[in-house]
């Protein structure tokens, strides 16, 4: 389907006015600013909803197959709608894993029973969808992942930990990481990939108090816990190359994911709209020449990154290193994000040290719990670190340690 | 991860991809380091014949309209050209000249882009004459003058860093005039013997002179326009940022690939250093400050003249390309040992050209200043 200038803006239009009409009214408690911040009942209850309604809507997989309950449709429409999203200051879409990882994986990997069982109640958020990837033990080092898999009949029976799982005691499924074969010539070829079921007997969920005092992720223990074969993704010992194919969704290095807003991003305008407002030696603190230089260096950030995007498509201008731009973007985006929260906080002067709860906490807090949240992805998904040695090898052809 | 994108785009035209390839592939061919080193000690500091084939290629035309010989684009599709040419610290008069051809657009008169623009299409070279001693990047900030004698102007006073001097057939020079800032177009062969001191800068590939304007007399219609000059001061301001930031990002590029190449050969404790991570990380600090330059500097390409926006642009593609460039070489030096002590070693030319590049027409520090007063 060939769309025209004409039809994307009457679609964006459209899209507009619907968000105008449908975009809930604060609902009284404060809401997470990523999806990895999901952390209480009612915050779960009330963005499980806003996505049934949105999908309901038809703005959701709008361009996953009909058949499995997507919408068929162009990508550019759903980009449209994630812009229109953004720009109207929805919710965010919570069941990020589900659309954004998962879901894509399934559909590029996945065998015709599993796009049947799994696809469509993601859209809805009737399945919650966790990862179970990080261990106590190994993080960074994913590929040394431990927790066994033991084929016994028709079923694999888990056992081990994971840990730092998002959403893990809102989650049906599991996309699962397992060593199916200690002996294996090397640490990755034992490894194989699951969707595996979550309430299961010997699934156990403990949730982990975060940094800000909320809670949002849990440890999962795995005792003795049987799941049926054909959980798995692919056969046995193609469990890093699905690891890693999840990976490039989830850095948005690849593209397929079912869309939707899943972090919403402060923008440097926000701040320096506080920064007119605060006051420093009795002057608006934007007057401080200290302030604004810090405050130009971030919108310079800001501009370079949304600027990246657009080049990133443009041949003449990228061939040299083509993958520079969408191998940087996570690591750019989420460090621009904690450092602009933390120029957030520093602004606030002595008011600084207010906390969420206080009553005058500025923004109620958001800042100071922004910039603690912002650490959930300069660390998850692959630390920052670990985005630079990529950067570095794959990109500038550095060797490996 | 998503981004809002920006309501405007990157306007790259099929022109600056052309000239990009072209410039690239001349550079490469013309602008050996060996050639770069040999002309470090010449005189003249770049190859006639080679500024020939660029005026018979058209460069210096290309942002001249096509009714003085030119091919009628814009500064954007020349930043595609001095891109590659500071990749490969290629260097010729082709800045200074490009920019007092804008200059004369902007405010000379008939007669004398008459006069001087088909000329520089055809490989005349003119030159700036607008820093002093003071060392401010106002270019408003004058204590050169001029005085009206007679239907004639007296100047005196000193300029600096007036590039390739001894080979411009004119020199635009500002000067107060009667307490407010003016442009004298002076005809070469009007400078007094003795008028041009060369300088040595730190960018031993440019050629840069101190001008003694005392003495210096010129016909009254040596005056651009007499109108108010500081629009077209800041008109020239503007542009000079816009290929510097191009010339620097092209230096970026330049002693990124320089330096990989060491880390991806030099070994210490058994070990290619390139695996340490204090350099590599380093090297992914100056590539991601690479790309955002170039992110910069191709929007300020395609939007220049737009105003506020367009002013906007280039400041940050200078402020960013300046930066990164500094850090780039300074950490060459450094990830070279002891070689990256030597003058052999290249680092410290792009390190040279990080400083002259600050200098040219504001640093960093200066343009996120601009850019507080445009933005905040
Ligand atoms: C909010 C949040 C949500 C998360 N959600 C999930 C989830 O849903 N599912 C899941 O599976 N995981 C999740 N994670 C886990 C996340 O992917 C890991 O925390 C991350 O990969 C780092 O692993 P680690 O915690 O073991 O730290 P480590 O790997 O032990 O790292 C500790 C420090 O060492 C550095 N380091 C480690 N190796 C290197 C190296 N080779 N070079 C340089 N530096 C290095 C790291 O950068 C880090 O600073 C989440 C994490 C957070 C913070």
């Amino acid at each position: 389907m060939e769309l025209t200038e004409q039809d994307r803006n009457d679609f964006r239009a459209e899209v507009r006015l619907w968000f105008k009409e449908n975009t809930p009214e604060d609902p009284g408690f404060v809401l997470p600013q990523t999806f990895m911040e999901v952390g209480t009942d009612q915050q779960f209850e009330f963005l499980r909803n806003w996505q049934r309604k949105v999908y309901e809507a038809g703005y959701l997989g709008m361009a996953w197959p009909v058949e499995y309950g997507g919408g068929g449709k162009p990508q550019v429409l759903q980009d449209i709608v994630t812009e229109e999203m953004i720009r109207a200051k929805t919710p965010l879409i919570m069941n990020t894993i589900g659309l954004n990882w998962a879901g894509p994986l399934i559909l590029a990997k996945g065998s015709e029973a599993q796009k049947k069982a799994y696809i469509k109640n993601i859209l809805t958020a009737e399945d919650i969808w966790c990862q179970g990837f990080s261990e106590p033990d190994n993080g960074s080092d994913l590929g040394n992942a431990q927790l066994k898999a033991e084929r016994d009949g028709d079923e694999y029976v888990l056992n081990g930990s994971k840990i730092w799982t998002t959403h893990g005691s809102y989650a049906k499924y599991m996309i699962l990481l397992a060593r199916t074969n200690p002996q294996a010539n090397n640490k990755y070829e034992g490894l194989s990939f699951f969707l595996s079921p979550m309430q299961v007997e010997g699934i156990k969920t403990v949730p982990i108090k975060k940094l800000t005092g909320e809670y949002g992720f849990t440890q999962t223990f795995f005792d003795d816990a049987r799941i049926p074969a054909d959980c798995i993704m692919g056969s046995e010992g193609e469990g890093w190359k699905m690891a890693m194919l999840t990976l490039t969704f989830e850095r948005g290095a690849a593209g397929g994911q079912a869309g939707g807003v899943a972090i919403l991003y402060a923008s440097v305008q926000e701040v320096v709209d506080m920064a007119k407002k605060v006051q420093r030696n009795g002057r608006p603190a934007v007057e401080d020449p200290v302030l604004r230089d810090q405050l130009v260096r971030l919108l310079m950030d800001e501009k370079a990154l949304s600027l990246g995007g657009i080049r990133a498509g443009m041949a003449p201008l990228d061939s040299e290193r083509p993958l520079a731009l969408p191998l940087s973007e996570k690591l750019q985006g989420s460090e621009l994000q904690r450092r602009l929260a933390d120029v957030a906080v520093q602004l606030q002067g002595a008011n600084m040290a207010y906390y969420m709860g206080d009553s005058e906490a500025a923004e109620n807090g958001r800042w100071q719990r922004s910039y603690f949240n912002a650490f959930s992805a300069t660390i998850g998904g692959g630390t920052s670190q670990i985005q630079k040695n990529i950067i570095g090898e794959r990109v500038l052809g550095l060797p490996k340690a | 991860m998503l981004n809002v994108k920006t309501e405007r785009t990157i306007n790259f035209s099929d022109e600056q991809e052309q000239l990009l390839e072209i410039a690239t592939n001349f550079c490469r061919e013309k602008s050996e380091i060996a050639q770069v080193r040999s002309l470090l000690n010449d005189e003249k500091g770049f190859a006639p014949q080679i500024w020939l084939e660029m005026a018979e290629l058209g460069w210096m035309g290309v942002a001249i309209p096509e009714e003085f010989g030119g091919s009628g684009l814009g500064l954007g599709e020349v930043v595609a050209l001095v891109e590659p040419m500071g990749r490969a610290l290629f260097t010729s008069p082709f800045i200074t000249t490009t920019l007092a051809a804008q200059a004369l657009l902007a405010g000379g008169t008939q007669s004398q882009q008459a006069r001087w623009l088909p000329r520089i299409c055809k490989g005349a070279v003119l030159s700036l004459a607008l820093s002093e001693l003071h060392g401010d990047w106002d270019l408003s900030n004058l204590t050169a003058t001029a005085l009206e004698k007679n239907g004639q102007l007296e100047l005196s006073g000193t300029k600096t860093f007036v590039s390739y001097a001894p080979d411009a057939q004119a020199l635009i020079v500002s000067v107060s005039l009667n307490g407010a800032p003016a442009l004298v177009l002076v005809d070469a062969e009007a400078l007094p013997e003795g008028a041009l001191v060369r300088e040595t800068n730190v960018d031993e590939t440019q050629r840069t002179y101190r001008v003694v304007l005392d003495g210096l007399r010129v016909p009254s219609d040596a005056l651009l326009n007499s109108g108010d000059i500081v629009p077209v001061l800041n008109q020239i301001h503007l542009a000079a940022n816009l290929l510097s930031a191009a010339e620097l990002s092209g230096g970026i590029g330049g002693v990124l690939e320089y330096t990989l190449d060491y880390l991806r050969t030099r070994k210490q404790f058994d070990r290619l250093i390139g695996s340490y991570q204090s350099l590599k990380h380093t090297m992914t600090d100056i590539l991601l400050g690479y790309e955002a330059t170039r992110s910069h500097l191709y929007y300020a390409a395609g939007c220049f003249g737009a105003d506020a926006e367009g002013e906007i642009a280039l400041r940050m593609a200078k402020a960013q390309a300046s930066e990164t460039l500094a850090y780039a070489a300074d950490r060459a030096i450094q990830f070279h040992g002891g070689f990256g002590f030597t003058y052999d070693c290249d680092a410290q030319l792009y390190r040279r050209r990080a400083i002259w590049g600050a200098s040219f027409h504001g640093d960093a520090p200066f343009h996120r200043q601009k850019l507080g007063d445009l933005l905040l």
